[in-house]
């Protein structure tokens, strides 16, 4: 019961990320974020180099090929999120299997 | 706040990188050893929530965007040390996929926006928890401000970094203000991001909150209040 309400939860997430990548992402500031709005005033924003997968086929949050700024954002953001939840998924499954197979130090969650 | 190539001179990223790399096998280890088995997939959850927010870009001022870090939120919900690896992981996929966050620069980044906002947030959120009730309001209200002051710790780690291997012609005193301010009012976005995001997990399954663990009904060991009751009659 409380696993299949994790999955559920787990499930419910996902799908309120995939949204917010998907459809919200298109509304965004395009404006430079805090660091590169300050690299700009202060005179080194031109000391960034080109990043190494610059023409990479997500780069820029955007899917090569698809038209569309909203459509390729959106894109580009369902598969970041798939991506994410499953490197950190395996990751942290990996953890756990470390440990169930090596001494279990495990301590109760302690309160803050 | 994903420095790119560049910003900082390669040997004080280098030697961020090695920084970070030890940041995060401490994570590493520490996560091992108390990541419960129902927060593993919540951990997953958090690193999808944190990259998708991250897209969303809202205005602080003038001409100037902000997004989410993200570490205080995922150090409240699955711990600072399982909350670092999940922004670290979001970071690698960022800097590896979307072009977002110089590689060389990884160490650098991992360093401000996964460790220093992790363990810095989650620091902060004890310290205001121990000023507070242990009620859900007091774990809502402190994440927000804890994940607010975390965004200017990170924006702090900057201004170190580029203190000690700033390629640019600003003085440090002048990059010090300006990144302090503006990560001010993006702070105040990222506070209420993390508070209503605190605020749902706690309404919905407030077992999973790691920062809020000792607001659980203590576990019962023993027969059952009913059953002794039973016995003694």
């Amino acid at each position: 019961m409380r696993s299949s309400n994790l999955r559920l939860f787990i499930a419910g997430g996902l799908l309120v990320a995939i949204g917010l990548a998907m459809l919200v992402s298109g509304f965004a500031s395009g404006s430079p974020d805090g660091l590169n709005k300050v690299a700009e005033d202060h005179g080194f924003a031109a000391n960034a180099r080109q990043h190494l997968f610059e023409n990479g086929p997500l780069a820029g949050y955007a899917v090569k090929g698809v038209n569309g700024d909203r459509l390729s954002t959106g894109l580009s953001g369902l598969i970041g999120v798939l991506v994410t939840f499953g490197v950190g998924l395996a990751l942290f499954a990996l953890l756990r299997a470390v440990r169930s197979g090596g001494h279990d130090r495990s301590e109760p969650t302690r309160a803050p | 706040m994903h420095i790119p190539d560049g910003f900082i001179n390669a040997p004080t990223s280098l030697a961020a990188g090695a920084v970070a790399a030890g940041g995060v096998g401490v994570s590493l280890r520490r996560a091992a050893q108390t990541l419960q088995e129902r927060q593993a997939p919540l951990a997953g959850l958090v690193a999808a929530y944190i990259f998708a927010v991250q897209m969303l870009n809202f205005p602080v001022a003038a001409g100037t965007s902000g997004h989410l870090l993200g570490g205080a939120l995922a150090a409240v919900l699955v711990g600072p040390w399982a909350g670092a690896l999940c922004v670290a992981v979001v970071l690698l996929v960022q800097g590896l996929l979307f072009a977002d966050g110089g590689l060389s620069a990884l160490g650098l980044n991992i360093i401000n926006m996964a460790l220093v906002t992790a363990w810095g947030g989650y620091a902060v959120f004890l310290l205001l928890r121990r000023a507070m009730p242990a009620t859900k309001t007091s774990v809502t209200v402190s994440a927000g401000i804890a994940a607010g002051i975390s965004v200017v710790l990170a924006s702090l780690a900057f201004v170190v970094e580029y203190a000690i291997g700033g390629s640019g012609g600003a003085s440090v005193g002048t990059v010090f203000a300006a990144m302090v301010g503006v990560h001010t009012l993006i702070g105040i976005g990222e506070g209420i991001i993390t508070a209503l995001t605190v605020g749902v997990v706690l309404g919905v399954r407030p077992d999973l909150v790691y920062g809020a663990a000792d607001l659980q009904a203590p576990l019962v060991l023993g027969p059952k209040p009913a059953e002794t009751a039973r016995k003694a009659s």
